[in-house]
């Protein structure tokens, strides 16, 4: 596995919030086609992680690279286009367009690139994209709902439906932020199985996430985020076997 | 799947047909003369356009008027300088507000919300007093810009007093006293002034009908609907923004142009808040991001302009002759608030009607009105059912 | 030197009517979290509380007039009442301090105005968007003007400052600087006034339980919500309060200014772009960017520099590093009518430079 493509690399990044350190010297490898799954107590700094990956919050130290380009140098879409999509943990979703625009968006994102006035060519004639975007529709079985305003949606559907955004990208880098939380235990086998059967795809995936469940039946690598530091990392079975993640995080609770 | 498209194309045709007939069709309520539906068009356009940046992005500007006086200022220069033909003086005004939009727009745009809102404001009061102050000798001031006639030789007149006209002046157009605007020799006035603007409309309508069923129309809905998502989607809204403002800009040129065209005369009070929110209530009046609705708010408002302020005291006052004279006196006294020169006051409570119970503006009233009977009609459909089976 | 001074002086009588304004539409806007576009119409209100507080005081029985027997009678003379109850000296000295006496109007006039249109119709507003909020005070605000133009005509109605106060004083003269920096008295006049007006508010905010709650409010409106503190009649009273304060500083600034139907929205104009340099939600930033802006239109107003610096300047004079950096400003950035401009171009500086304004804290209104 070890001579696969790294295709995001975290490099010693740190950032403060006031006195509270939230990253610490993180060092972080994700390999090209696997599921990545980060996991740690609440307040781990799971989230700044991400958010420090889509640009959203500059690193005090240290860099993100992604094939190449320095991310936290970049505007969120640009980031965007150069291939890494986020899943939000609140469905961050367009209320009031339907669920298919909601798809057609990030696809048109995809193949007409950050701005291009077209004005003349109407939504009707898009054929090619609306096709792919009623597939990932089906895929994440909102087919049937797909002229419904997206602001009807329950939350579990809204974050399904936010999974098909990201997935209609083909992103080469797709982070999901806790994709079940939230989600009935029907719910989450339905995402678990989708996401597994996309898995065969080939696309890479960072997932943070607090069901245990739902990291061990997906991770190909799991990293253990405690306070700020990886303080584990390793196969599903490395992991759970280390004393150090099990003091810090599932000891407790399992 | 191209069912929206034959939709449109059927709207298209329905439209063009109200416009073109509106003489005849506008004749019951008294409004089937040149003057006041040339106004309903021009006005029409203005409010198209802005709805296309406030009704399709949400970000309001109160600064639209900015614009239209930049329209007008440009036509009428255009006027002076080249030629009594409308059509250059059309195309420079837009290409004039397009290029101030853009502008105006790369500022204010770098702000949303009601930061945005005050940025325009800003921008719309500063040209308003620049009119005014330093720019006098491109607005004449307090006078305002007309068309003059042409400066004779030996007389040493500035541009402001005296016109040049090159383009008539080269294929000796000849003049007595102040000329008329025209279209190839078509006088703007009258019905053809009228057909002119209505035809302008119909393509400024058939532009907007387009960009809302494109992908940039798209694109605007999303910025409204959730601008943030849309940057993490791999979108840089701010030329989707700027491009929206300045396409709204040009349409409120192209208005300002045609209020020139109807009367070659320009003056700085067009680019007063006032007007910038007049354009904003016919927007929200008739129905925010709906195709139709601008117009039709449009049309009430200078329809209800004309009415109101050609009202005074005697005709209230007759008009309540049924009444005990102590009530006749109170009611006229009581009315007249509203009237003449108090129009503006029943323009303000207009306004506030509409933000407070009709938000969605005459075309969502429409819409729950005919949803309201939808819904009795399929409440029925479901009692009937429900009586029904009891009895199978 | 006292040139400089005095335009200093111009700016602060402008600019504390500036912050005054500012300072209840930040309120409001900060605790409510109202965007009040009729907030400058408050201001005209206010204005002519001092005209009609005026009128008042004319009322009174009318004199006799004997028949010239031209033909023609003169206009009858008017008594005014307060001649007849407190005697003519009294009564003269009244009627001539008509302005500042006009507070005793202002204050309830406003107090309750503000209370029927946040009652009436803010409160409904409070979960609406801003959009929404700023349509309904802009359409608020034109019936309110549209009312005043229609009882009290479109022309401005001039008032009087009162008889110590209406001429000019010699504060180089006080100061034992030069004789030269003579100064309207009423305008001094307003500038204490206003600075005791934001000395008031502020000391309500810092020293009352009252105000405590409210400077609480526009910190954390819900967390205060959640503690059961009915929040709800706060906002009454703030808004009562700011429709007071742009009420007294309306009426104060008649003197100076005579009132018309539409200084309120030329006003409003100006106090949202002296709130947004300040600081959208800093009520020291208000204040602070208000005399600040005042203080440049008046400096921008002036016509040329060199000439102020140097009335009769020698040719020696003339060749010196000062006069032409002085004759630089005046030809280059002082263009007339840039007084008008100026507070604009500041604005879009100000916002395009530091988006959250002067003294703007985080997390308010930040998009």
């Amino acid at each position: 596995m070890s001579q696969n493509n790294i295709v995001l690399s975290v490099a010693d990044v740190s950032k403060r919030f006031g006195g509270l350190n939230a990253l610490s010297d993180v060092d972080l490898q994700i390999e090209e086609g696997t599921v990545h799954a980060i996991i740690g107590p609440n307040g781990a700094g799971k989230s700044t992680l991400l958010n420090v990956c889509v640009g959203r919050i500059k690193p005090d130290e240290g860099h993100v690279i992604f094939d190449g380009e320095i991310l936290d140098r970049h505007k969120p879409h640009e980031i965007n286009q150069l291939g890494v999509a986020r899943v939000f943990q609140t469905p961050e979703i367009f209320p009031d367009l339907s669920l298919l625009h909601n798809v057609m968006l990030p696809a048109l994102a995809k193949r007409d690139g950050a701005f291009k006035f077209n004005a003349w060519v109407g939504l009707e004639r898009e054929n090619a994209l609306r096709q792919e975007a009623e597939h990932i529709l089906e895929d994440v079985n909102l087919y049937d709902e797909r002229m419904q305003e997206a602001a009807s949606l329950s939350r579990g559907n809204k974050r399904r439906l936010e999974l098909a955004m990201g997935l209609i990208q083909k992103p080469r880098l797709l982070l999901l932020d806790e994709p079940t939380a939230g989600m009935a235990r029907h719910d989450t086998n339905r995402t678990i199985d989708l996401l597994k059967k996309l898995k065969a795809r080939g696309m890479t995936k960072v997932i943070i996430e607090h069901d245990m469940h739902v990291v061990f039946s997906l991770a190909d690598k799991i990293s253990v985020l405690a306070q700020g530091q990886i303080i584990a990392e390793g196969t599903p079975q490395e992991v759970r076997g280390n004393p150090k993640v099990q003091e810090a995080y599932l000891g407790g609770a399992h | 799947m191209l069912l929206q498209e034959r939709k449109d194309l059927f709207l298209m045709a329905i439209f063009s047909f109200v416009v073109l007939s509106a003489p005849i069709l506008f004749q019951p309520i008294g409004a089937g003369y040149p003057d006041l539906l040339q106004k309903f068009a021009i006005y029409g356009i203005f409010a198209i356009g802005f709805n296309i940046l406030f009704g399709l992005t949400g970000y309001l500007s109160f600064g639209h008027a900015a614009f239209l006086g930049i329209g007008s200022y440009a036509a009428v220069w255009s006027f002076k300088l080249f030629t009594m033909n409308v059509v250059p003086a059309i195309f420079l005004s837009v290409i004039a507000a397009g290029l101030f939009a853009a502008l105006i727009g790369f500022v204010s745009l770098r702000r949303s919300g009601i930061y945005f809102s005050i940025l325009t404001l800003a921008f719309a009061q500063m040209s308003y007093s620049l009119a005014y102050s330093v720019l006098t000798p491109i607005t004449n001031g307090e006078t305002g810009l007309q068309v003059r006639a042409l400066l004779k030789e030996g007389q040493t007149r500035g541009l402001l007093d005296a016109d040049i006209r090159v383009i008539d002046s080269f294929f000796g157009v000849e003049e007595f006293g102040i000329p008329i605007t025209n279209f190839f020799g078509l006088k703007m006035s009258g019905w053809e002034g009228f057909y002119f603007c209505a035809i302008i409309l119909i393509i400024a309508f058939f532009i907007s009908l387009k960009i809302f069923r494109s992908d940039f129309g798209l694109m605007l809905r999303a910025i409204k609907s959730n601008q943030n998502r849309l940057n993490y989607t791999g979108i840089n809204t701010r030329p989707y923004l700027l491009v929206a403002f300045m396409i709204s800009g040009m349409y409120a040129g192209l208005a300002g142009s045609l209020l020139a065209v109807t009367d070659p005369l320009a003056g700085a009070e067009r680019m007063q808040w006032t007007a910038s929110g007049e354009v904003v209530l016919m927007t929200i009046l008739g129905g925010a991001g709906t195709l139709i609705g601008p117009l039709i708010g449009a049309g009430i408002i200078k329809y209800l302009e004309q009415i109101f302020s050609s009202i005074n005291n005697y005709v209230l006052f007759t008009f309540f002759d049924f009444l005990p004279v102590e009530l006749q006196v109170l009611v006229t006294k009581l009315t007249s608030l509203f009237v003449g020169e108090g129009w503006e006051l029943t323009l303000g409570l207009m306004f506030m009607i509409v933000v407070v119970f009709l938000p969605g503006g005459v075309v969502e009233g429409i819409n729950r009105i005919m949803g309201l009977f939808h819904k009795r009609k399929r409440k029925e459909d479901t009692t009937t059912n429900h009586k029904a089976q009891p009895a199978e | 030197m006292d040139v400089i001074l005095l335009q200093l002086l111009n700016g602060l009588d402008k600019g504390g009517a500036y912050a005054l304004i500012a300072l209840g539409l930040t309120l409001v806007f900060g605790t409510l979290g109202i965007v009040n576009f009729a907030h400058g119409v408050l201001f005209m209100l206010g204005a002519f509380c001092a005209v009609t507080f005026n009128k008042i005081l004319q009322l009174g029985i009318e004199k006799p007039v004997a028949d010239t027997g031209f033909g023609f009678t003169p206009p009858p003379e008017v008594m005014p009442y307060v001649k007849i109850w407190f005697g003519e000296t009294w009564g003269d000295f009244i009627i001539s301090s008509s302005v500042p006496l006009s507070i005793l109007l202002t204050v309830p006039f406003m107090l309750l105005a503000g209370i029927v249109i946040e009652r009436g119709l803010i409160r409904f507003f409070y979960k609406r968007t801003h959009a929404a909020q700023i349509l309904v005070t802009f359409g608020l605000a034109i019936v309110l003007q549209e009312i005043v133009k229609h009882y009290y005509g479109a022309n401005p109605i001039p008032q009087t400052a009162p008889d110590g106060f209406s001429g000019s004083v010699n504060i180089g003269a006080f100061l034992g600087i030069s004789d030269t920096l003579v100064y309207p008295w009423w305008r001094l006049v307003y500038f204490g006034f206003a600075i005791i007006v934001i000395s008031a508010v502020f000391a309500f905010l810092q020293f009352t339980t009252y105000g405590m709650v409210v400077r609480a409010g526009m910190n954390d409106r819900e967390t205060v919500g959640l503690l059961g503190i009915n929040i709800e009649r706060r906002f009454t009273v703030v808004f009562g309060i700011a429709a007071v304060v742009a009420g007294l500083a309306g009426a104060m600034y008649t003197p100076t200014l005579p009132p018309d139907y539409r200084m309120g929205m030329d006003f409003l104009v100006l106090s949202f772009v002296v709130v947004v340099v300040g600081g959208m939600g800093s009520l020291s930033g208000a204040v602070l960017s208000g005399f600040l802006l005042g203080i440049m239109q008046s400096f921008t107003a002036v016509s040329s520099y060199a000439l102020l610096v140097f009335p009769n300047a020698s040719e020696e004079v003339r060749q010196g590093a000062f006069f032409k950096l002085l004759d630089f400003v005046d030809t280059w950035i002082l263009f007339p009518g840039i007084d008008q401009i100026i507070i604009y171009l500041v604005a879009v500086f100000i916002l395009l430079t530091l988006p959250r304004g002067l003294m703007g804290r985080a997390g308010v209104m930040e998009d």
